[in-house]
């Protein structure tokens, strides 16, 4: 029906007609959707939560008399950054503690500060202490440096998360009888609560759920800024069980990110503490969906009553792997603020932040709207079904003694 | 006229091992209910209580406290949000026991609701952004 360069036209012309994930709901409703796919050009779609799988590196620039911190040591406000590459470039995790952060030694521990914390400040345009040892070499002499950096001292500094953006999440309860800590935020026990983390019917992998517009290539909303998908996620399982609307109703698909951290703004990556799991990073994307069909409109559609997800017990089924479930869930179910399991009514919280994704996708409807965002045709899709991808687990094998 | 309210008591190290709080029973007939009691290393005393009495007895309470040297403070104001650091993600919401956490059903928000809050503190570190803040 409409093809990617003739949206773009509508969107240089200022006439581009786009409407939020949440919006398009009702303008199928009214319009139907025949009517609705010849004039809508683009959904927008939002999701803000924690996403432990990101990271940023940075080229610092050579010092004079040149170091080397490949193979030595780096840490930014104490936190440590990997060396394993050139001379300058360094690459910070934001789940990377400092070495003395207490962890759990006292159960549960606090996190305070992390990796993303530091990417967090460092997008504040704040100062950050970087302190470093090398080893010395004839072309690298130097051994120690310790300096303030922020971002506008450095070359790049490029914001690249390896997995951003599941598809869908498992929902966190806790089976047994004491409180436990974990990346789901803390669950009392006996099935006291129950956490969540997606948006739902915002999601932008929920709205294209066959990986139909996004791929390698699409320019995205990204930490505030403007990024793009790098490829598919780590973990990227299109073959997860979907239901019969095409929605996956496990984890499912996931987005490999980047972008430039210098367009990037602090309250699109936030540095999080979670008890007694650790340090990480929310991180705000937004990804625009041309409607280039009914098919793709139909996708958009979608909403949180449609949606399903799986309650795990984070006790004993999540850490020992087993594959059991306790329930599916909607999404609208979650949002109502109870569930019930094995008969119990169930009070629910979520980790993701709806109204930041509703930001995020009207920000992103506004760039289109004003002729700021264009659509890139993507260079190849993500993964799909019938790419034959199976998830594997680690099955641990033994480590001989080295023969002669 | 009844009074119900809720305040944070500080304790300087004299006082530590006078029986204060039976004198606000005995003297003034207020009724008591402590939400958290602590000794600091260095032996003051921190208590959080919520008063229940008659409005001229309870003020003659507060007074008699303050005379004895006990640092009062409303307890509304000790766990505050910070605004700029929270999220709205609802991380909160069923960790709080009293429920001061709700969700506006329209927008999404998450709301606070400073009264109903005794300052326990379990949601500070449950607070992934760490928004929630205590002031003793």
């Amino acid at each position: 029906m409409k093809t990617i360069a003739e949206i773009n036209e509508r969107i240089k012309k200022g006439q581009a007609v786009v409407f939020t994930a949440e919006e398009i709901i009702d303008i199928v409703k009214e319009k139907g959707l025949a009517k609705a796919a010849r004039e809508v050009d683009v959904v927008t779609t939002g999701t803000f939560g924690p996403m432990c799988s990101s990271a940023a590196y940075f080229n610092i620039g050579h010092t004079k008399p040149r170091i080397k911190l490949g193979g030595g040591r780096v840490y930014l406000n104490d936190v440590p950054a990997y060396t394993g590459l050139a001379a300058v470039d360094i690459l910070l995790g934001c789940t990377a503690l400092p070495d003395d952060d207490p962890r759990n030694r006292v159960h549960p521990g606090e996190f305070h500060y992390g990796g993303g914390h530091v990417i967090e400040e460092l997008v504040a345009g704040k100062d950050v202490r970087l302190v470093a040892t090398a080893y010395g070499t004839d072309c690298y002499p130097r051994k120690k440096l310790e300096t303030l950096i922020s971002l506008k001292d450095i070359n790049e500094a490029v914001l690249f998360d390896p997995r951003n953006s599941y598809q869908n999440y498992n929902v966190a309860i806790n089976c047994s009888s004491k409180t436990i800590y974990t990346y789901m935020g803390a669950l009392k026990p006996n099935m006291g609560n129950a956490n969540y983390s997606s948006a739902g019917q915002l999601s932008p992998l929920f709205n294209d759920p066959f990986y139909k517009t996004i791929g390698i290539g699409t320019r995205i909303f990204l930490g505030g800024g403007v990024g793009y998908v790098a490829w598919q996620g780590t973990q990227h399982n299109p073959n997860a069980l979907r239901g019969e609307n095409g929605v996956p109703k496990r984890g499912a698909g996931t987005l490999a990110v980047i972008g430039d951290l210098k367009q990037m703004k602090p309250e699109w990556l936030r540095g999080l503490s979670m008890q007694g799991y650790g340090a990480t990073m929310a991180v705000g994307i937004g990804v625009p969906i041309p409607i280039l069909s009914e098919e793709i409109l139909k996708y958009t559609t979608v909403t949180d009553a449609e949606i399903f997800a799986a309650v795990v017990d984070y006790s004993d089924a999540y850490p020992q792997r087993k594959p059991d479930i306790l329930a599916e869930v909607s999404y609208a179910q979650l949002k109502s603020g109870k569930i019930e399991i094995k008969g119990k009514q169930v009070p629910t919280s979520s980790l993701s932040s709806y109204p930041k994704a509703v930001e995020i996708a009207r920000t992103l409807k506004d760039w289109i709207q004003k002729g700021e965002f264009t659509l890139t045709e993507p260079s190849i899709p993500l993964p799909g079904v019938d790419a034959g991808i199976v998830l594997k687990s680690l099955e641990e094998r033994k480590i001989e003694e080295v023969q002669d | 006229m009844a009074v119900i309210k809720k305040i944070v008591l500080r304790f300087p190290k004299r006082l530590v091992d006078r029986p204060i709080i039976y004198r606000l029973v005995k003297d003034y007939d207020l009724e008591f209910n402590i939400l958290k009691a602590s000794i600091t290393p260095e032996q003051e005393g921190l208590l959080v209580l919520e008063l229940k009495g008659k409005q001229d007895e309870y003020d003659k309470g507060i007074d008699f406290l303050i005379k004895a040297g006990v640092n009062i403070q409303s307890l509304s104001q000790d766990v505050t949000r910070n605004e700029e650091k929270c999220t709205s993600c609802g991380a909160c919401i069923t960790i709080c026991p009293t429920g001061a956490f709700r969700v506006d059903t329209k927008t999404r928000l998450i709301l606070f609701d400073n009264d109903k809050c005794i300052a326990c503190g379990a949601c500070i570190p449950a607070c992934p952004p760490r928004a929630m803040e205590v002031h003793f």
